[in-house]
Order: C-alpha cells, then structure tokens, then sequence
C-alpha cells in the first residue's frame, strides 16, 4: 500500500486548487492513503478546507507564525521530518512546489519525479521532458519517491471528504537564513492564470500595451484570466507573469482563446492541454491554426468588440 | 567572512540540445535523437553567467569560477563560459548522466573546495526539466536557495531576491552564502567577441575524474520509454464573428 504526504499550497486563508489536484493524482495510486501536511500561520482556516477535500484522510497541520508566507527554507526540513512513515511525498508542480520539493528530496536522500503527469504505479511514471516535446515513463528504485505533480494534468478532487485534523510541531531546527520581504501580486481581481478555466491572450499584433484593454475587457465578459504570448512580453506590454508557454506558465484551462497570437512552438506548448483553443489572426497561416479547435481569419480590433457585443447582447 | 580569501561565484552550468532544435524522440522509443544535432549552454545557465559577470564587474566578486559534469567534449561548452569572461573552469567528467541529487553531492564538493560565497545556476536544464539540481545543492549544503531569480541586489552578507513566482513577483533576502537559481528574465546573456574566445583557450581549466570528487551515481530513476506526445486535431474555421460566437455559445463557453 502507498502512504502519500501531500504538501498543501495556499495563500494564507485559502487553499489552491492545486492541493486538489495532488489529492487526485495520489488517488489513482492504487490502495492509497492520504496525508495533507498544512503550514500556516496561527488562525489559517486552510487546514479545515484540506479536510474537506474528498479521499483525504488525515490532515497534519504545523501551525507556526512563521509559515504565514511559504519558505521553502522553512518548510522543507519539517516536511522532511513529517515525510518518515510514508512511501510518497508530493507537491504541486507550480512555483511553490518546484522550489520546496527538491529541498525536501535532497534532506530526505530521495530521488524525486518532476511534473508527473501520469501514475502507472508505486515506482512508474510518466513525465515531460524537452518543454513536453517528449514524454518519458520512468521507473524509480527507491525506499521513499518525492514527486512534484503537473496540476494541468489532474482534476481537481472533490469536496465532502471529512478528515482528522491534527497538530504537530517538529522537532527540527527552523533557519533564520531566509527572510520574506515582500509579493506584488500579479492580475488584480481576475482570476489566476495558472488555475482559470477560461484564459484570454494577446499577442505581438496588439501592437501596444493601450491595446491589451481589449483583452481584458473580453476576458472580464468572459470571466477569464488573462495571458499573453513571450513576444507580447518582451515588447513590454504586459508583464512578464502573464506569459503562457514553454518558459512562462504551462496551462490547461476548458477554454483558451489566442487573439494575435501566432503559435511559436514555445507558446504552443503551454497550452496543448487546453480543452477548447479559439485562434483569431489575420494570418491564415499563422501555426496557431494547426492546434485551433475554432479559427477565425481577420482583424483583431473588428472581431474582438464584436465578440464582446455578442456576448453581452446574449446575456440581455 | 574571512577577508583573506577571494569573493567567488561558483556558476555550475550544462550542456544540452540548442533551444531552437526541433527534438525528434527516436521511432523504437530508447530516447530523444542526438546525433548531429547542435549542443549548447542551456539558456538558464548563459543567464547564470552573465549575472556572476555583472556581479564582479559592480566589484562585488573577485572571480567567477565555471563548472560543469559531463563527458570530455563538454569542454568546448566550458570554453564558451569562459569567452564570456569566466575567470577558471572545473570540469567534472562522467561518461553516463547522473541525476539530480547525485549532480549535487558532486557540486557540494566543488563549493567545499572553492568556498563560493554564492552559486548561481539555472532554475532548470531544457532538456530534462527537472528543477532539482540548485534547491538539492541548497539542502545539502544547508544554505538558503533564492530560485526563479529576476533580480539580484547584494549587500556584504545578503542578498535581495525578486523571484517570478505564480502570485506575481516574490522578493526574499537570504543570508550569504546562498544558492540563486535564474529565471529567463534576470539579465540578457553578452554576445562573446572574437578575441575572447582567443584568450579564453589559455585560461586555466581543470579536468577532475568523477571517481576522485563522488561515486558513479545511484541511478534510482531509470527512464523505460520515451514517445512523441498525443498531437492536436486542426479544427474548425468560422467566416465571421457571428458564426465564431455561435460555436463557442454550441459548445456552451460564453
């Protein structure tokens, strides 16, 4: 039977789905058993909102003023030590987990599976390699496996699940080597990139940053968050934490919608795991077809208000 | 800190398939095709460079120390670190790949011979993409590790991190010495001119068997298969705006 320790992320008094998603992919390991380990400050609710993921079946919460913003430095030697009587130690392949589960890994002596994106057994995996040009299955020797858990390849368990909460401290030495200064959020009110299920992009043709208002004006509509292509970025009209594709964020919403953007392979490759991919380009050629489940040839500044009219009109 | 010994960046880099080659995974499924295909520094670790560079020339490093494991052509990949303006080059040299936690047993013995006041790499190998090999170092080294660096501001015995994170743009302060881990967008790596790559042949480098700095490597994680990933069906084209939201209303997205 697999004992999995599932490390929780969350912003101070929510979880991420991600948590969820990790729960899901934990559960097609056959016979398993599941831990979530919560670090959070004094009075988060996040350890409660673990439990009622469904499948868990025990929550471990380490309650510490100084997990009130996540510290791979801090976290790590803890999990380790929590990570003894367990055959799997997972986190989400997201930011938070890519930097906390090597650390964990390398305390531990374990070997550890990056971005697992599907689970054939205890010891088999299967994993991306070459910005998911290539797909590997791996099979690891090990006493105890680390994993991190490529999120847009799972979906998210469900709710209902009552599980034991229980505290616990510990007994390792926290560093002081490691200090937080300071988040600047990225989106405002929308919601985040990596986790929407519909996702709105701009690339290169916007041709301006005073353009981008209509992408997010239709993602508004839409409910959708907001994304661009590398190119959009480098030309400095949005930030660079919106960037979708190979060396930016790696999503898989129900629906992406690609305006003036052209398909780079780098770009593309964030987003092939996009249930539905609408292309709207002037360019009849442009790459971004090839993977589009719904094209349209024309101008983005024509379509994109007339998409949003028709949008509006319909909810009239 | 001692001031007696020279103030190094240690930058541990990798030589991997050039970013803009279209990688073909191998039709009996053993692996992705390398022959013939061209090598280069992997992008992260070119950023990794120039950023220790940038360090020194501010005259807040006295050297910059390059290092790579790998087999005996790697040197080529050393050489071009060290255009760039490396002063030395380490090359551990392993025939067969080595994972992750065993790369950083071998570079946490090349920090205890170099006594580095920060190592800097790349947050991860394009060909692997494991993230693993800077945040392991970190760990055994038990030293704090800034990953997915954007921007590096130093002081004598700290350095202020702005690391690209999902939430936006993280800023951290860690004690020196510390492990960085670079993001694409820290720096943009310099061109190296002819006469570099000149001087850069007589600049020392040193060759070190794995067999004298670490073990052969545990192998744990041994890759059965490799395949093209499931391709995308092209689609549907829409005439106009109207039949466009027709669709996506069809298929129940707006």
């Amino acid at each position: 039977m697999s004992k999995v320790l599932i490390v929780a992320e969350h912003a101070g008094d929510k979880l991420n789905v991600s948590t969820a998603k990790c729960v899901k992919a934990a559960s097609t390991l056959a016979g398993s058993e599941i831990t979530v380990a919560v670090f959070a400050a004094p009075g988060s609710k996040v350890a409660a909102q673990a439990a009622q993921i469904a499948g868990v079946a025990r929550v471990i919460e380490v309650s510490n003023a100084v997990h009130e913003h996540a510290l791979a430095a801090a976290i790590a030697p803890q999990l380790a030590e929590l990570a003894a009587p367990f055959s799997h130690v997972f986190g989400p392949s997201t930011t938070f987990g890519k930097d906390l589960m090597p650390r964990v890994a390398a305390i531990l002596g374990a070997p550890q599976v990056s971005d697992v994106m599907s689970i054939e057994s205890a010891t088999r995996f299967r994993r991306p390699i070459y910005a998911g040009n290539a797909i590997t299955t791996v099979e690891v020797t090990a006493e105890k496996i680390v994993a991190t858990i490529r999120i847009a390849s799972f979906e998210a368990a469900g709710s209902g699940g009552s599980a034991a909460v229980e505290a616990a401290s510990p007994a390792v030495a926290l560093p002081t080597h490691t200090r937080f200064v300071a988040l600047s959020a990225a989106g405002g009110d929308r919601p985040d990139l990596q986790s929407a299920g519909k996702v709105v992009s701009g690339g290169r043709a916007l041709a301006s940053s005073d353009a981008f208002k209509l992408i997010y004006s239709l993602a508004d509509k839409l409910g959708a968050a907001v994304g661009a292509s590398r190119a959009a970025v480098d030309a400095g009209y949005v930030p660079s934490d919106m960037q979708v594709g190979q060396t930016g964020k790696i999503i898989a919403p129900e629906l992406y919608v690609a305006i003036g953007i052209s398909g780079a392979i780098q770009h593309l490759t964030g987003i092939k795991d996009a249930r539905t991919i609408v292309a709207i380009n002037k360019d009849g050629e442009a790459p971004i077809f090839e993977v589009a489940d719904i094209g349209i040839v024309g101008d983005l500044f024509t379509i994109v208000p007339e998409l949003e009219k028709l949008i509006e009109a319909s909810r009239k | 800190m001692d001031n007696s010994q020279p103030r190094r960046i240690l930058v541990a880099i990798k030589r991997v398939v050039d970013y803009n080659v279209r990688i073909r995974v191998k039709p009996d499924g053993s692996g992705v095709a390398l022959d013939g295909v061209k090598l280069s520094i992997n992008p992260f670790d070119a950023i990794a460079i120039e950023e220790a560079l940038r360090i020194k020339e501010r005259g807040r490093a006295d050297e910059v120390v390059v290092a790579t494991i790998g087999p005996a052509d790697c040197q080529a990949t050393l050489r071009n670190a060290l255009a760039m303006g490396a002063q030395r080059a380490l090359h551990v040299v392993a025939d067969a790949a080595l994972e992750p936690l065993d790369l950083a047993r071998v570079l946490l013995k090349l920090v205890e011979r170099e006594q580095p006041f920060l190592v800097i790499l790349g947050k991860q190998a394009i060909d692997d993409d494991n993230n693993q090999t800077g945040q392991m170092l970190a760990a055994l080294w038990n030293r704090p590790q800034a990953t997915f660096a954007s921007k590096v501001e130093l002081t004598d015995t700290a350095a202020k991190v702005t690391r690209e994170v999902d939430a936006g743009l993280e800023t951290i302060e860690v004690d020196l010495p510390a492990v960085i881990t670079t993001d694409l967008r820290l720096n943009e790596p310099r061109f190296v001119k002819l006469p570099e790559i000149m001087k850069a042949k007589t600049k020392p480098l040193t060759s070190i068997p794995l067999g004298e700095i670490g073990g052969p490597g545990t192998a744990r994680a041994k890759v059965q298969k490799t395949e093209p990933p499931p391709g995308r069906q092209r689609g549907i084209m829409v005439k106009d705006t109207a039949e466009l939201f027709a669709e996506l209303s069809k298929r129940g997205l707006v």
